[in-house]
């Protein structure tokens, strides 16, 4: 059995659709059976509610007169892109503002709009004959704009990984805050209520679907940047209309120490015309696994510990080595469920009817990291090779020796098997000295606890290492913990020149 | 009920908290402490009929203290049931009922503040 589009619509129509919500369906499907259910129903609603970063909207503020041809353009402070002929700008929602940081942003300007508050306008523009103006300041009301619609290249990820962070400090990143030694996990997603989820191989979702987007009724443009269905990361570029959006989809965010984020509600309602569709969306939490990340690894590739269900995810905590992990969610299931609830509303009041993709997604592409031409230096590429160290059972004196002999300011410290043990500094010596009689070896007077880079590593990874600790100088080790080098703000000096403070 | 205890170790370095005890015979929990070398803060908790007592012996102590009526301050209309600052808050103050909605139990937060940053939605500050 197969049922059309048309048919499907013209049961919206006579108010006779049956709609329920993805978390509905795997009941109905183990109830009813996959021929049960696709006689039965007729529409699944997804819905998510996230940070979704990439999302902005176009704004047309109309000419002024005299009219200017506007080229950089400010609202409330926070920098919307300008370059769309004179008076058309598009706000970014990660945009910071330039006089407040991180606490407001072009996310938080669209929700001001979307609130129904006065945002104001600045902008410059060097003059033209046809454009005489060079400054206009304004208070702007959303529905003093010609238009203003919401336009976001990369939403509703099919699926998102989840963080924790095994370093020993906390981690502020944009999936929010990580304690350190695996202290919390973090996650994101409406796992079975997501729209992708429920089709995986996107035979309904494509360009000209229309969607519920942050309380309006908007549409898939296609396929989302970063877009990775083969890997299971699908993404879509959607777009709705600003002035029909409510604030209770639609809110703006701050990551502590990472920036400003827009919180988004999504929405796909999916046409049951077969049961293909009927078994996909009968996905459950417990079917969606991704993998759990360490964020404490600079590095694009970081490691995965294991791989996790959204099903144990959303249970409070997960077992991570033998340890119960509390979890967090950033996403909020709860929004989640209130778009597929108000999706299913609107579509038994026939407000709003299906349609099949006008041109399909890909589903077998998969994203590519960036083509680099230059390389970034590495620690190998400025650390100092010519290195003095101390071993651990080697009395103090003969450091202190070493440190006036070496000029410099730090000695690593080695056992007899050559590793790196520990490290002292100038002012480590200067106080065993001071205080004499208490310490005579190496051993009792350094630091234990040394942070150190590899040859391999990024001089930026290094130098965030050095603020971050305070300190002045890292060890470069191998994979056996020999050391091989060291590297200090006078490598970095010589590196970025009058950079460094 | 809380009382949040501010004292310095400039005059005597007396032992507040334990004298406090020993004087008015108040069994205190220590909810959390910072001290340093000149001076230190702790949220204290002590049984509610006898809490006055308490803050009147210490303010004899040399302590400025301060009764703590309410935990973390909640905005309810910012919050969007997201739960980031559940597993960062190490009282589980905070949790979902059954339709995923924030819940607090107030009355165990020591208010230690690590739950403001970790909000995305500025929905939670510290009372003043
Ligand atoms: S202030 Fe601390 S104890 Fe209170 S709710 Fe926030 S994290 Fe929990
Ligand atoms: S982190 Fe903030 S917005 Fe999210 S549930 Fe907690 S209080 Fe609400």
């Amino acid at each position: 059995m197969r049922k059309s589009i048309d048919q499907i619509n013209e049961r919206i129509r006579d108010g006779n659709a049956r709609v329920v919500t993805a978390e509905e369906m795997p009941k109905i499907v183990a109830e009813l059976g996959e021929d049960g259910a696709l006689k039965e129903v007729d529409v699944v609603t997804t819905g998510t509610f996230g940070a979704m970063c990439s999302s902005g909207a176009f704004l047309n503020f109309g000419h002024a007169e005299p009219p200017i041809r506007m080229e950089r353009i400010w609202l409330n402070d926070v920098e919307a892109y300008g370059g769309l002929a004179a008076v058309d700008a598009y706000i970014g929602a990660t945009q910071q503002s330039e006089t407040r940081g991180e606490e407001y942003g072009g996310a938080h300007v669209i929700e001001d709009l979307v609130a129904g508050k006065a945002v104001s306008l600045r902008a410059i523009s060097k003059g033209t004959d046809c454009y005489p103006r060079r400054t206009i300041t304004t208070e702007l009301l959303l529905e003093h704009l010609n238009q203003a619609i919401m336009c976001n290249p990369r939403n509703a990820y099919q699926r998102y990984n989840a963080a924790v962070n095994t370093t020993d400090r906390t981690l502020h990143t944009y999936m929010g805050t990580l304690l350190p030694s695996s202290g919390n996990v973090t996650f994101s997603g409406a796992g079975l209520l997501n729209p992708i989820s429920n089709d995986p191989k996107l035979r309904l979702i494509g360009s000209g679907v229309p969607i519920f987007l942050c309380g309006a009724p908007g549409m898939v443009v296609g396929e989302g940047t970063q877009h990775s269905s083969a890997g299971g990361f699908s993404t879509l570029m959607v777009t709705g209309d600003l002035k029909q959006m409510s604030q209770d989809f639609l809110r703006a965010a701050t990551m502590t120490g990472y920036g400003v984020t827009l919180y988004v509600g999504l929405g796909v309602p999916l046409p049951v015309i077969d049961k293909e569709v009927v078994r996909a969306t009968a996905v459950r939490d417990e079917d969606i696994s991704v993998d759990l990340i360490d964020y404490g690894i600079p590095s694009r590739n970081r490691p995965a510990l294991r791989k996790v269900t959204y099903a144990e995810l959303r249970s409070g905590s997960i077992n991570l080595n033998g340890e119960e992990i509390r979890t967090s969610s950033l996403s909020s299931f709860r929004r989640a469920r209130q778009v597929a609830e108000t999706l299913k509303d609107w579509i038994k009041a026939g407000k709003m009817e299906l349609s099949l993709p006008t041109r399909s997604i890909d589903p077998k592409r998969v994203v590519r990291p960036m083509h680099e031409t230059v390389k970034t230096p590495r620690v190998l590429d400025i650390m100092d090779r010519n290195i003095v160290s101390i071993g651990e059972e080697e009395e103090i004196r003969t450091a202190a020796l070493k440190l006036l002999k070496g000029e410099t300011n730090h000695l690593p410290v080695v056992n007899s098997e050559g590793r790196l043990v520990g490290i002292v500094t100038t002012f480590d010596i200067s106080k065993a000295v001071a205080n004499p009689g208490k310490a005579n070896l190496v051993r009792d007077i350094m630091k234990k606890k040394v942070i150190t880079t590899t040859p391999d590593e990024s001089v930026d990874v290094a130098v965030r290492k050095l603020e971050q600790h305070n300190i002045s100088a890292l060890p470069v080790v191998d994979g056996n913990n020999h050391v091989v080098a060291i590297l200090t703000a006078i490598n970095l000096g010589k590196l970025f020149g009058r950079w460094l403070k | 009920m809380k009382l949040l205890v501010n004292f310095s170790r400039g005059k005597g370095r007396k032992p507040i908290i334990a004298q406090a005890v020993r004087d008015t015979g108040v069994l205190i929990t220590v909810e959390r402490a910072v001290i340093d070398s000149s001076e230190g803060e702790a949220l204290i908790d002590v049984p509610d009929d006898q809490c006055r007592l308490v803050r009147d012996k210490m303010t004899s102590l040399g302590a400025d203290v301060r009764i703590l009526e309410h935990g973390i301050t909640f905005n309810e209309s910012e919050c969007v049931d997201c739960g980031a600052c559940i597993s960062i808050c190490p009282r589980d103050v905070f949790s979902f009922d059954d339709e995923f909605r924030l819940r607090l139990a107030e009355e165990r937060c020591i208010l230690c503040g690590k739950c403001v940053d970790a909000c995305p939605h500025d929905a939670l500050t510290m009372p003043l």
